[in-house]
Order: C-alpha cells, then structure tokens, then sequence
C-alpha cells in the first residue's frame, strides 16, 4: 500500500520530501522483520530449553532434571509413563479437558446464538448477560479460584473431579461464547429462511443449515476451551483436592525436584499443539 | 435459532401460528438458560460469598459467623499486606510496560508488513501457549539458575561476578511476567493496528505528511484503544499471578496473589483472603470502568 503512493507522489513532491519516506522503508525492510524475528527468537528460546533437557542424562542421584547438561539420551521418553503420579495426573486433565469443553462448547454456543440473533427488546437481561461474560473474563483468576473454593466449602461439596468440571466449564464459557459469537456475526440468516421456504422443520434446519455454517466458529470455540481447561493451574489449584490435574501435580514436583517425563509430556503437548494449528494454518490458505 | 415444532401439531391453524410465535418469543432465554445458570450459580454466587465473608463477623471461640455488615476487614487487610500490593503494583507494572514496548514493533511489523505470512506470524506469537504455563516458569528458573545456561556463560567468561544471582530476586520474577503475558500485550495491539483503513493512512500521505508524522497523528491515534486494552489484559493478570513470583522469586518479594493463595489454601483464612480478592478485583474493575469512561464501553470487548 506505502509503495502506490510513494509512486504517486514521487512527481509532485519536492526532493527534501523524498528522504523521510525513503528512510522508514529500510525501517521496515531490515529494522522491523530483524528485530520481529529476535522477538520471535525469545519466544521460542525456553521452548527449545525446555525440548532439549527431555533429552538430558541424569548421571547421578535421583531421576530428576538437572541444570548441567550431561548428555544427549532418550530414556525418559521410553520410561514416559515411570512416574506414577504424572501419568495418572495427565490422563485427569484429558478427562477433565474432554468434559469441559463438551459441556462449554453446547453452552456457549447456544448462548452466542441467542445473542447474535435477538435484540434487547426481544431479549430481556441482554445486557446484563454481556457485562457478565466480560466481567468473568477481565477477572483476575485467583478471584475466580478463591471465590469457587469459597462456594464448594459453604455448599460443603467434596472437592475433586466434579468441581473441576464445574469450575472449568464456568472459566470457558465466556470465551467460547465470544469467540463463537464473532465468527455468527456475519451469518446469513436467508439461507435458513431458504430452507424453511423448501419445507424443512426447524430442527432439521438447524443439523443440516445453521450448524454446519457456524461449524468453524463453533470448533474455534472448543479449541479455545479445550487449550484453557489443559493450561489451567490457578482455579485448578483452589478446587482440585484430591484429584490432582497435570499442571498442579507439576507445580507440587517442582518444588521438590521436577522429573525429566515432566518436559517430555510438555514436549509432546507442544509438538502436537503446533501441528495442529499450522495445519489449519495450511488448510484455510488452501481455502482462500 | 428457533424451538423445533412437531410437523403434525394439533390444534387449528391459528392456534399453532400463535404457539408458534410465544416459543420464539420464549427462544433467546431457552437458549441463554444453561449458560447463565451455570454463569450465576459458578461465578456470580461464588462471589457473592466471597463478599458476604468478609462482611461477617466470627466468634473466634464458637466459630460462628453473623452478617453485621462491617466494612472494617478491608483497612485491616490492606494495611497489613500494603506491602504485597505495592510489590504487586511493581512488578506487575514493570513486566507491562516491558511488554508493550517489546510488543508494539512486531505487531506493527506483523499487521503492516506480514502480507500473506500474518497468520504464521501470529502463530509464531502465540506460540508460548503451546506450553504449559507451570512449565513455561519452570524453564526460566532452569534458565536464570545460578548454574543454567545464561549465567554459566557469563560466569565463564567473567561477564559477571561469580556471586551474581538472578533467581530469587525481583528481576527474575519481572521477567517471567514479561515472558509469560507477552502474548496477551502483542495481540490487542495487532488487532488495533490491523483494523486501521490503510486508505487513511495513504490519505495522510497524499496530504504530504511524512511517515513520522503519519504514524505520530494517524497510526497512533487509532492504536490507543488497542494499546490501552493491551495494558489492562496484561496488567490485571499479572497483578494477580502468584506462579512466576513463587517460582522465580523465591520466598523475598512477595505478591498479592501469593498472600491470597496461602491464606485460602494454607492458613485457611477465608474472611482474610475473601477480602483480599475483593479488593483486587475492584483494583481490576477500576482499571475497566477508566478504560470505558476514556474510550467507550463497547471497544474493550472488541480485543478480548
């Protein structure tokens, strides 16, 4: 867009004009792509650390990561499930992931429905429901964890899986309702009026129009939830007890000594993370 | 969406037409239902309680606990931890503005120059959240320890003194907030610059503006909004974060979020710790409503 108008501009301009603009194009030609790449370079620095110590021997003591480096080995990734404690730990937050984020999608989704399709005058508490959603995103998650502990010692309910679930789910709703409700916001209600016209109930209207239609909206939304639920440590940390999710047991073994398995899941998680965004990545350029 | 009707439903035409009609009428609050239950009965009741703890009043000797409305837990507990907030405020602020400073050439980059690679690059952003966030903190303890990468070389090469420590200290827990919410600070401000009409700024050009004076009266203008909310979803939870302080700062330094944590999970101090959390989030919702005042309520929601 900058080098039209330069263009344009060349024959009218005086030649003192000229310099300003020349100078930020090298701006952002070699200053701005090197220093962007050094910033991506610290993002991905502890990453690589933390892929490269799943590959280091332990030479002596305990099986616990060491700051030396003493070699390359690829032990810990065949003894991967040895520590009790983390696998078990693992497979709770699978568990706890894959429900929440069922539960969140269903909720959120229809939420997001009702507040792209009715206006407040249809839609009594519209208002109110929003400044929720975004009261419970913009509040610092220890508020969220405390005030659930809070509520489950009152209700006297036993912590563990079940408010996990009910703690996960009320963290990822507003997320996914606002992520599904950006991607409605440009949704084309004649094609459902359309179906109506040629006989379809509303049910089936909504399985075979409107759903595959916000489909993409929608899977961004679990993807959301999803990534939310398996990071989460504060809220978990509050309302786990006895069940201990992957990143509070990790938390709890760091501070004695971490096990090497602990960055080979971490290295595993990322690897699969990646692969999956720039492979939609690769999909939705194919698209467009 | 609309209620689904049985195709063969009784009853006269008419009669079906208005059924019809009072179940859409009923649709948004059918839909809305489960999710604000559940947003009531898990977020807004949770704090709810949190406030009416901390306006009791407990016989230490019976344990029993009477709503006598006393707002006087508050002075009691920001005078006690004052400390932790301001603490809090420190390092929090210091990690903010490292990131928006760090932040706003690559999303300038990204959002003016990524041409077809944006997408990779935002990616390339976002890529800290492929890890675990415990993790992450634990890394740069490796990182920043006495014998970790960086400060074994520099001790080798005499760069620093060989009592020279980072973990433990203040700077280290700057830097795993800086590290930690980076994504958060780069994105609002990407959005902002994305969504400026490159026909304005061209226009600033045709009206022989130069670049500084483009980006100072044009680009920057149009990326407040942006760079504010960067600043309130970078700020809010970091101000709140216990993880990278206990982590990397050791047991010096504490935070807020950290005094919060023990009193809930260690001293089992409810009433202490309720009103604790009831003065941060009214520390963060303060922050919201100057942003809504200075900039208007909707454009916050627009970078969430």
């Amino acid at each position: 867009m900058s080098d039209t108008s330069i263009a344009n501009g060349t024959t009218q301009r005086p030649a003192s004009k000229e310099r300003p603009s020349r100078r930020p194009r090298r701006l952002g030609r070699f200053v701005l792509p090197t220093y962007s790449w050094l910033v991506i370079a610290y993002l991905v620095f502890p990453i690589a650390v933390m892929v490269a110590y799943s590959f280091n021997r332990v030479t002596f003591g305990l099986q616990l990561v060491s700051f030396a480096w003493n070699g390359f080995t690829l032990q810990w990734y065949r003894q991967w499930s040895n520590v009790p404690g983390l696998t078990s730990a693992f497979w709770l937050t699978i568990r706890l992931a894959l429900v929440s984020t069922i539960i969140s999608t269903i909720l959120g989704t229809l939420l997001a429905i009702a507040l792209v399709r009715y206006r407040r005058r249809k839609f009594r508490g519209k208002g109110t429901i929003e400044q929720i959603l975004f009261l419970n995103i913009a509040a610092p998650e220890i508020v969220i964890g405390a005030s659930l502990l809070g509520l489950f010692v009152t209700v006297n309910i036993a912590r563990g899986f079940l408010t996990l679930v009910l703690a996960h789910v009320a963290f990822s709703i507003a997320y996914v309702t606002v992520t599904v409700r950006a991607r409605l916001a440009g949704f084309d209600r004649s094609l459902e009026e359309a179906a109506y016209d040629l006989g379809a109930n509303p049910l089936s209207t909504f399985r075979r129009v409107t759903l595959p239609l916000i489909m993409p909206g929608v899977l961004a939304g679990a993807l959301m939830a999803l990534a939310l639920s398996i990071d989460d440590f504060v809220t978990s940390n509050f309302v786990s007890g006895s069940s201990v999710p992957f990143p509070v047991w990790v938390y709890g073994a760091s501070r004695v000594g971490t096990p090497p398995q602990v960055f080979v899941f971490g290295t595993v998680i990322f690897m699969v993370g990646i692969a999956f965004a720039l492979l939609s990545l690769g999909i939705s350029r194919k698209k467009s | 969406m609309d209620q689904p009707l049985p195709p063969d439903h009784p009853g006269s035409v008419k009669g079906q037409r208005r059924f019809a009609a009072f179940r859409r009428g009923l649709a948004p609050y059918v839909l809305s239902l489960p999710a604000g239950l559940w947003l009531l009965l898990l977020f807004i009741v949770p704090l709810v309680i949190m406030l009416s703890i901390t306006l009791k009043t407990c016989n230490p000797a019976s344990g029993a606990c009477v709503m006598t409305w006393s707002w006087g837990e508050f002075p009691h507990v920001v005078s006690l931890y004052h400390a932790q907030f301001v603490t809090s405020l420190i390092f929090a602020g210091a990690a903010t503005v490292i990131d928006l400073i760090i932040s706003f050439p690559i999303a300038y980059w990204i959002a003016f120059y990524g041409g077809r690679k944006k997408n990779f690059f935002l990616i390339m952003l976002l890529v800290p959240f492929f890890v675990s966030f415990i993790i992450r903190t634990l890394v740069w303890e490796f990182i920043l320890s006495n014998n970790g990468i960086v400060l074994h070389f520099l001790k080798h090469n005499h760069l620093v003194p060989a009592g020279f420590h980072v973990l433990g200290t203040g700077f280290a827990v700057i830097a795993g907030l800086a590290y930690n919410y980076l994504p958060f600070t780069a994105l609002p401000i990407y959005v902002a610059l994305e969504r400026i009409d490159r026909q304005i700024v061209n226009a600033a050009y045709d009206l022989y503006a130069n670049r500084r004076v483009t980006f100072m009266r044009v680009i920057m203008p149009l990326a407040i909004p942006g760079i504010f909310a960067a600043f309130l979803l970078t700020f809010i939870p970091a101000f709140g974060d216990y993880v990278n302080q206990e982590i990397l700062g050791g047991t010096s330094n504490t935070m807020i979020g950290t005094v919060i944590q023990n009193l809930f999970l260690i001293d089992s101090d409810y009433a202490g710790g309720a009103s604790l959390s009831v003065v941060l989030l009214a520390i963060s919702l303060l922050g919201i409503w100057l942003y809504a005042r200075l900039l208007g309520s909707r454009t916050i929601e627009e970078y969430l």
